[in-house]
């Protein structure tokens, strides 16, 4: 019997994974693999840095090749260490929402700021999954999760609306139902220079898909209809909730490690 | 060589002394010249220098610059100190080498910016939660400010942890004449083929860092971890033996690392304990009394964690004075074995004086 491609890349001892039935983590293993399996790229060169919480689980400990899970919030400044000291490694931050927005937040402005040459993917579940499903930075408007049992009355952030203006190479989303995109996505930004950011749009299955009474494969279907890419957003019905999907951004500017060498040269 | 430097120049030069080739760091008043030297420095001599958003992004970018083969470290004061703390246990339970300088200042909170003060002893020792422990040394001048720090990144790299340099405002902006020699650079241990990065069978033993990019697949994880970095958060053995492990490896090797100073006489009535810029108006003081004919000694501490409980055992007798400045944090080490008087000074960069210091001791002898 053939394995899936997949399972040379991970860690098979560590399988089965511990996320939820239905996890759409699962989809994002699958697209990053796939992007690194189509690019045949060398997964020796890459260093996986991820945070806290349920999507910091995706390459610590399943990704078969270093990595460094870190405290909560601090994936890219540690990922920032090292890309500074070993510029020769391709170094990629997967974490959550919650990490990277919110606790976070200011190493995510600051690595754009800097154009640090990361590839950061934000899986954006909604809430944080890990410690029970409590409201995050971009947990929607009306949402009931534990520390909004009535409602989230609080304004959400748009990630990539934030990092846009900033000094980053590429800025992307899509959601778990693009997976064909996300892949496409994912190999476009794995070895440009700067920083890169791809946002996953990935409802929490055990703790916004259930709630809402939907399975996982329900929550895909809706999402074919809600995703929209940016193009066509203007496009939809009139007070229809939309995602906006696609590509917010991408450009080729010298990213840190460049500038830095340029500066170091410059004054030897 | 022999210049005229201030103790924050002398860190930083033991720094590069040392071969440190990544520095990031936060401006804080009183620390802020180590990192402007850095900034000079380490560009043109081929290393990296990063200033950050933030205290945390500081610590973790040095961990993140340590895990990756650099020489690492980071210089703060008493506000930037704290942010750090979960940081500095990140770097205990991943067992990754890195310095961190915190120049003393007057706290709590903000407190005064500008002004000397010992509070941070115990944060310093017990600011991260969870069982730990670390390497702390405390220089009482410029020129030891030097060699101190030289030799916490050679106990960094020898038992990959951090370790932590606690000077003040006064030994930082005080000049001096310093003398030095070239010192060979430490060098990270690094594993040639993989073997268990997170635990050897004798606990003073500690293997070398997997280096990144050549296949080891290694795992760092502040969780706790087997000792090929697999995270188990279930099982109480695992995390018993790592905690353990982490705490002997400084505990065990306590009579290697601990270093300190006795001054004045032998066998004496009164006995000085302290450690930092106090010591040297304590020094003072003892040369006072015993021109008084009062027998008096210093017992100065370099090391101020972890502690050779059996030194201080031997060496304390007589009256015991403990002055700090601060409201008394060493005193509860020394209150183990004596009773204590303590000589309490903080606030507005007014130092300790020795007439201060005499003046207590007559008073009890009297």
């Amino acid at each position: 019997m053939s394995k899936h491609f997949a399972r040379k890349y991970l860690r098979e001892e560590v399988l089965p994974s511990t996320f939820c039935p239905g996890c759409f983590n699962g989809i994002v293993i699958n697209a990053f693999l796939k992007a690194v399996e189509e690019l045949n790229a060398n997964l020796r060169k890459v260093v996986f840095v991820s945070g806290i919480g349920c999507s910091s689980w995706i390459p610590s400990p399943h990704i078969k090749a270093d990595s460094i899970h870190t405290l909560h919030g601090r994936a890219i400044a540690v990922a920032t260490g090292v890309k500074i000291v070993r510029p020769d490694l391709n170094v990629v931050v997967i974490s959550g929402d919650g990490d990277l927005a919110s606790i976070g937040g200011n190493h995510l402005i600051h690595a754009a700021r800097r154009n640090m040459d990361l590839l950061v993917i934000m899986v954006n579940n909604l809430v944080y999954g890990m410690t029970r499903g409590q409201a995050s930075p971009t947990t929607p408007i009306g949402l009931r999760t534990t520390t909004t049992p009535y409602g989230n009355f609080e304004l959400p952030m748009d990630v990539c609306r934030i990092l846009e203006q900033t000094n980053a190479n590429y800025v992307a989303r899509w959601c778990i139902s693009n997976f064909f995109k996300l892949k496409d996505s994912i190999k476009e930004a794995f070895f440009m220079r700067g920083f890169r950011f791809i946002e996953v749009y990935a409802p929490c299955v055990t703790y916004v898909v259930r709630y809402e009474g939907k399975t996982a494969g329900e929550k895909i279907k809706e999402l074919f209809s809600t995703c929209i890419p940016r193009e066509l957003v203007d496009k939809a019905p009139q007070g229809k909730k939309v995602i906006e999907v696609g590509v917010f951004k991408k450009e080729d500017k010298p990213g840190y490690i460049e500038m830095y060498s340029d500066y170091r040269r410059s004054i030897a | 060589m022999r210049e005229f430097i201030s103790g924050n120049e002398a860190v930083a030069e033991g720094a590069l002394l040392a071969g440190c080739n990544f520095y990031a760091g936060y401006p804080i008043t009183p620390s802020s010249e180590i990192m402007h030297i850095m900034a000079r420095e380490l560009p043109r001599r081929g290393g990296n220098f990063i200033q950050t958003e933030d205290e945390l992004a500081a610590i973790n970018m040095a961990v993140g610059a340590s895990i990756a083969g650099a020489i690492a470290m980071t210089a703060t004061s008493g506000p930037g100190f704290s942010l750090m703390q979960e940081g500095i246990g990140y770097a205990i339970m991943t067992e990754v080498p890195v310095v961190v300088v915190n120049v003393m200042r007057v706290g709590p909170s903000t407190g005064q910016a500008t002004k000397p003060a010992q509070g941070d002893l115990m944060q310093a020792r017990w600011g991260r939660h969870g069982d730990q422990a670390l390497v702390i040394y405390a220089p009482s001048s410029p020129q030891e400010a030097l060699y101190i720090t030289y030799r916490a990144f050679e106990t960094a790299e020898w038992l990959r942890t951090p370790v932590i340099v606690l000077t003040d405002e006064f030994i930082a902006h005080g000049r001096e004449v310093v003398e030095y020699d070239d010192l060979k650079p430490v060098k990270r241990r690094l594993q040639t083929k993989p073997e268990p990065p997170f635990g050897s069978e004798d606990p003073t033993k500690v293997p070398p860092l997997p280096p990144l990019g050549e296949g080891f697949n290694v795992m760092f994880t502040g969780s706790t971890h087997d000792e090929w970095g697999y995270r188990d958060v279930h099982r109480q053995d695992v995390h018993f033996r790592l905690v353990k492990r982490i705490w002997d490896k400084i505990w065990m090797n306590c009579k290697d690392l601990f270093l300190y100073e006795v001054y004045g006489d032998e066998k004496a009535d009164v006995t000085f304990v302290c450690y930092g810029s106090v010591s040297r108006a304590v020094k003072s003081a003892v040369d006072m009394l015993r021109s008084r004919e009062v027998r008096a000694k210093l017992l100065r501490l370099i090391t101020v964690w972890p502690v050779d409980w059996d030194v201080l055992e031997k060496e304390i007798e007589g009256h015991v004075f403990v002055p700090e400045m601060s409201l008394g944090q060493l005193s509860f080490d020394i209150e183990r074995f004596s009773k204590v008087r303590k000589i309490n000074k903080v606030g507005g960069g007014v130092p300790i004086y020795p007439s201060e210091i005499v003046n207590a001791v007559m008073e009890v002898l009297r």
